[in-house]
């Protein structure tokens, strides 16, 4: 079936599809010609060539120019409304954020996390504590208590922004667990009261519009994306603000984001597309984006994207399913005419979904990949190439990637040959790669070896140089676009009285690639039955929240583990799929 | 059905989705997604088991209408 796919047609697109000539025109001769300090000479630098600084390319170099008055942020409430924040407009709510911070003493290099749903804030905390040379942190607002206080732990979180809500049902019952949290500044109304927790309205509106950023040095780290691993807790993947130069080039070049273009990211910014692409590459290239509050619904999107005349649309395979279900007919009530170029990116899109695009847009998706270790896009369907559908595409000019295999004495060797399955391997060296994994240097130092990042995924490169992504090399499951650890989930349900092990899969899934399913053997006197399991669940989205906590949980008298002990979750794997169990010498006690 | 078993009907459902929240205790006018915490696959899920316990086919495009409890029973009730 594989190999089918990669026998796929390639889609030939209308020659309206494009709507005006492509960034990335050549893709070859700019392969060939590309060098990334071309990429450098796209920015600014600080004045006075004291360094690279993300905000100052963002927002600042627009809010000196003739960009100043261009909406910058269009944000559309949950209620209806509707706010307009221009470049310099989003400068100046920046440099209160940055004032705001000094005012609190917070240090250069202390860590702000931020979590809270797609408000107009968001974007202001992110670019001001970079302008403070702060280091932002995300959290995703879908996240429980545990995962959050996990993050803010492991990071050693000295500010917060939130909401009250947030606050109030997530943050406030773990507070103590989190001593080095000293300031929570919270954003809205009803803010509760306390040491050291401030209305966002009283501390950040009131500071000073006027901010000038410090030296700041291309290495310094930016952002701190939490993801998650097979084994043991979460990592914080560093990036720093030389990274804008790759946020820069791949919205040029992936997204092929034109001066006036009106683009939509629909990426939560609690995750790194949100915050690559939803935050810092639109800036950095001067358009103008829409931010909508409102969870998903079709039917709501697609006013949105007539009433905003989107012309350029980031969004995910999931989305896109859930879209599919209602129909393309259902898109023809909308005049969405100023729209040019879709992306997608988070999991494989299907090849149905790359040609549904033609059917209810008349413009084929551009499937994409990328990780959060790997800080922007790095591989492409371009506008200006035919679309593989099924295919992550070619990699970026400035990219080389490669399918290799792992030796046993920790080198790799490549695969040359075409359609040969493999690790994605790809050559260290681009702006955005992760600078390290917080306080964890082994796990780190193995994700490398010689020049190669080692990417945990697998994949293949047909003749034509188009990459076919296959599956992970590990046990992470990737629900909805997200990556979730199944040890995470493992430990919240062992916190549970009743429950003796846990051993957590990703199941397979239509619409969000795979759900989390847990497997769980009871303790003595507990009996398996649905009011427990309910309890489970209750438990597990209670600590974990919905987008971490499993969607299904399953009894088993026994769990299968090797003579060591350890739970072979890919057993479990492959018999809920029917698949064949593979190499099972090591299995010392069998699943009942 | 009336509108107190469509009620009792929902809750039930509600109790396999998200068990740890209680949704008697909700404003009828409250996105349901927002205030249980209903991430898009859980609120797919909702839709899926309400339209086999009654067996009726809910389409996508009514979706929109069952975000809030009134508006659910509203749905249902017709």
């Amino acid at each position: 079936m594989q190999a089918e796919k990669t026998r796929a047609t390639l889609l030939k697109k209308p020659l309206s599809a494009a709507g005006r000539t492509p960034n990335l025109l050549d893709y070859k001769a700019e392969c060939a010609r590309f060098d990334w300090r071309k990429a450098w000479a796209l920015l600014d630098g600080l004045p006075g060539g004291q360094g690279y600084n993300i905000a100052h390319e963002a927002v600042d170099r627009h809010a000196a120019g003739p960009r100043a008055e261009r909406v910058a942020i269009r944000w559309l409430g949950k209620a209806g409304e509707r706010q307009d924040i221009t470049y310099r407009g989003l400068s100046e709510a920046a440099n209160r954020f940055a004032n705001a911070l000094y005012t609190l003493g917070v240090k250069p290099g202390e860590r702000v996390f931020i979590l809270m749903g797609r408000l107009p804030e968001f974007h202001a905390a992110v670019l001001g504590a970079l302008k403070a040379r702060c280091v932002v942190s995300p959290l995703f607002s879908a996240f429980g208590p545990e995962p959050i206080a996990t993050r803010i732990g492991m990071g050693d979180g000295r500010v917060l922004v939130t909401t009250a809500d947030l606050y109030r049902r997530k943050v406030e019952g773990v507070r103590p667990k989190l001593p080095g949290l000293v300031h929570v500044i919270v954003v809205g109304g009803d803010a509760p009261e306390g040491a050291g927790l401030y209305a966002w309205d009283e501390l950040v509106e009131h500071a000073s519009a006027s901010f000038t950023i410090a030296p700041t040095d291309l290495e310094e780290m930016a952002l701190l994306h939490f993801t998650s691993g097979t084994t043991g807790r979460p990592k914080g993947a560093i990036h720093v603000h030389g990274a804008v130069a790759a946020h820069h080039v791949t919205g040029l070049y992936a997204l092929d984001l034109h001066d006036d273009d009106i683009f939509w990211c629909t990426a939560d910014p609690g995750w790194v597309t949100g915050m690559s692409y939803g935050i810092i590459a639109p800036l950095t290239n001067g358009v103008t984006s829409i931010v909508v509050e409102a969870e998903f619904d079709a039917a709501t999107w697609y006013s949105v994207m007539a009433r905003e005349r989107v012309s350029v649309w980031y969004t995910a395979p999931t989305a896109i399913r859930m879209m599919m279900r209602l129909g393309a007919a259902a898109v023809k009530d909308y005049d969405l005419s100023a729209l040019r170029f879709l992306a997608s990116v988070g999991e494989p899109l299907n090849p149905e979904a790359v040609v549904w695009g033609m059917e209810a847009f008349g413009l084929p998706f551009h499937d994409n990949w990328w990780q959060t270790e790997t800080g922007g896009i790095m591989i492409a369907n371009f506008a200006a190439l035919p679309i593989k559908p099924g295919s992550m595409g070619l990699p970026l000019p400035g990219i080389e990637a490669a399918i290799v295999r792992r030796r046993n004495d920790g080198g790799v060797d490549v695969v040359d040959e075409p359609l040969i399955e493999g690790e994605l391997a790809l050559k260290k060296g681009w702006p955005s790669m992760m600078r390290g994994y917080l306080n964890e240097d082994e796990r780190y130092r193995k994700c490398f070896s010689g020049d190669w990042y080692l990417t945990g995924d697998l994949a293949k490169r047909d003749a034509d140089g188009y990459f076919w992504f296959v599956g992970r090399s590990d046990d992470v499951i990737k629900s909805a676009g997200h990556l979730i650890g199944p040890f995470e989930v493992e430990s919240a349900l062992m916190e549970h009285p009743a429950v003796a092990e846990a051993a957590v899969i990703g199941k397979p899934d239509l619409m969000v690639g795979e759900v989390v399913k847990a497997f769980v053997e009871l303790k003595p006197g507990y009996e398996p039955n649905d009011d427990l399991r309910k309890e489970l669940l209750g438990h597990a989205r209670k600590r974990l929240g919905p987008a971490v906590a499993p969607k299904e949980i399953d009894f088993r008298a026994n769990l299968p583990k090797t003579r060591s002990g350890k739970i072979m979750r890919r057993l479990l794997k492959a018999r809920e799929l029917g698949l064949p169990e593979g190499d099972i010498s090591t299995l010392e006690s069998d699943e009942k | 059905m009336n509108e107190s078993d469509i009620r009792n009907l929902i809750f039930d459902v509600l109790s396999g989705i998200a068990p740890e929240a209680d949704p008697t205790k909700l404003a009828g006018t409250v996105d349901l997604r927002a205030a249980l915490d209903l991430d898009s696959m859980d609120f797919l899920n909702f839709v899926i088991a309400l339209s086999k316990r009654i067996s009726v086919n809910i389409p996508e495009a009514d979706y929109p209408k069952l975000f809030t409890l009134n508006g659910a029973i509203a749905y249902l009730a017709k």
